[in-house]
């Protein structure tokens, strides 16, 4: 499996370390149903079969966060992103939202 | 004329004289009823040890397991068919050490050769920390009556002269070893208890996926399958790498992450390796099977996967571990390579428990320690099944205990699945 890195090109997945679901976001804290959300952020997975949006950390390379969307069941790459793209397009969507 | 029935000397010398034309297919291909008491989903080890304890011990052989391929096609013909019961914490000791013992009669119980052998699990260590780690843990093994030897340098190079002590990373100082730990032919394990729940009632029915569950008023009332609809008053799930899948198909979401570990084996060789050793500085661990291969693995991939197969680098970390503890390996060739899909839990101990749905039970969450918990965890899930109440050797395996802070974390990782 190798994944390409948007900023240092395609290198072997040894490069990279793995944290996991990265449709998983931190819940307010101040919101009611905290308690409930945290449970669900710390501890429940969807553990999707088929393309899943992955965080990826380029340890041997450029430190970047990535998200990586993979299909579990075959380990084919469709897209990486970066993290920071990625959570700048959730802030402005969730912003036009309001 | 004597029966093929029961397997024994006797029916194998009377088969001899007779050509080999008296034996029975050792479970029949059962063809679904429209419903059962109990059905279990997964015809793996698991599944098929929970069926035959249903009907053995608590007296239920309207019983059915349903598998979406053949009985034995996942994990349990996957695994390194490592057995041992040496843990370290109270939720997980009474439990693996409950496997071990029925590990130990399982043969006669099932009259089935599963090749048990105690050949002992002798777990290395590097250094002082982990010396006063595995003499803790050795410890509480024996506090709770399970065998623990803490071996130095030199009891450790008389069982095994040829392992590289003077590694300059990583020198050999000693080693934990659980004499009664050793290895069972794994596939001969879902056959026994396949031929023990049969015999006993239970319908075994192959190709039968469960495409959904039909609840009613949050009770269960049966199951689709690509074989058609079966009822059932009560439903246990034991489809450990698939959990996932088949809980979202009745509208859960479980603390579990699915994982690829990788297994090899190689060619055969003469016998050298007379029990089960694991390194303690890399990931590790061997034995050699009675066909002369050696059977080893490390770690998991460490991403999510339900495909079955591995990467490169894990390989060549796998093979590296056993390079550094073993360099008289390196010129054996490497036979087959294969992955399992494995529930990764959020503290990497399993799930034996109720659901939120009255009716459905579920069993998963082994990480990498499901085959050697299999005749417990078959008895504690059909003890769950049968009464309604959990097992008491099982009763901190629960669903819940993610909510309440009850985790039972060996290694101390906390919810980072791919670290257990």
């Amino acid at each position: 499996m190798r994944i390409t890195c948007p900023y240092c090109g395609e290198r072997g997945n040894d490069e990279f370390s793995y944290l996991g679901d990265a449709s998983v976001v931190r819940p307010d804290p101040a919101s009611p149903n905290a308690s409930e959300a945290f449970y669900d952020f710390a501890y429940e997975r969807r553990n999707v079969a088929g393309p899943m949006q992955e965080l990826w950390y380029h340890a041997a390379g450029c430190h970047a966060w990535l998200v990586v969307t993979r299909d579990t069941r075959t380990h084919e790459i469709f897209e990486v992103k970066s993290a920071q793209d990625v959570a700048l397009e959730r802030q402005k969507s969730a912003g036009a939202a309001q | 004329m004597l029966s093929s029935e029961r397997y024994s000397i006797f029916s194998v010398l009377a088969e001899a004289l007779r050509g080999q034309t008296g034996w029975k297919p050792a479970w029949r291909k059962a063809t679904p009823k429209p419903s059962y008491d109990i059905v279990i989903v997964g015809g793996g080890g698991h599944g098929l040890a929970t069926a035959y304890y249903l009907a053995k011990r608590y007296g239920n052989a309207n019983v059915a397991v349903v598998e979406k391929g053949w009985i034995g096609s996942g994990n349990v013909g996957r695994n390194t068919t490592i057995v041992r019961s040496n843990y370290l914490l109270p939720g997980n000791i009474p439990f693996y050490e409950t496997s071990m013992k029925l590990w130990e009669g399982l043969e006669q119980d099932l009259n089935y050769n599963a090749m048990v052998s105690q050949r002992g699990v002798l777990n290395l260590y590097h250094s002082d920390g982990q010396r006063d780690a595995y003499a803790r843990r050795g410890n509480a093994m024996r506090l709770h009556g399970i065998d623990a030897e803490l071996l130095d340098h030199n009891a450790v190079r008389a069982m095994y002269p040829w392992l590289n002590y003077d590694n300059a990373r990583f020198p050999i100082k000693g080693g934990l070893l659980q004499r009664r730990g050793g290895t069972v032919r794994h596939d001969a394990v879902a056959w026994g208890y396949a031929r023990g729940a049969d015999r006993l009632g239970v319908d075994i029915i192959e190709n039968a996926e469960v495409t959904g569950f039909r609840i009613e008023n949050g009770k269960i009332a049966g199951l689709e399958t690509t074989r058609g609809f079966i009822g059932a008053n009560k439903v246990g799930l034991a489809v450990a790498g698939n959990s996932s899948r088949v809980a979202a198909l009745a509208g859960m979401t479980l603390p579990i992450e699915s994982h690829v570990l990788q297994a090899f084996v190689s060619e055969g060789i003469k016998p050298f390796i007379d029990g089960v050793v694991t390194f303690g500085a890399g990931h590790f661990y061997i034995s050699q099977s009675d066909k002369g291969g050696l059977v080893f693995g490390g770690d998991i991939d460490g991403y999510n996967s339900y495909a079955q197969r591995g990467n490169l680098p894990v390989v060549e970390d796998v093979l590296e571990g056993g390079m550094a503890l073993m360099p008289r390996i390196g010129r054996v060739r490497l036979l087959r390579s294969w992955g399992g899909i494995m529930d990764m839990s959020m503290d990497g101990s399993p799930i034996i428990d109720r659901t939120p749905i009255d009716g459905l039970y579920f069993n998963g969450g082994w990480c990498y320690g499901g085959f050697k918990a299999t005749p417990a965890s078959g008895l504690c899930f059909a003890h769950l099944l049968a009464r309604g109440e959990p097992h008491e050797v099982a009763k901190a395996y629960r669903l819940d205990r993610f909510r309440t802070g009850h985790m039972i974390d060996e290694k101390g990782m906390g919810n980072q699945p791919n670290l257990h």
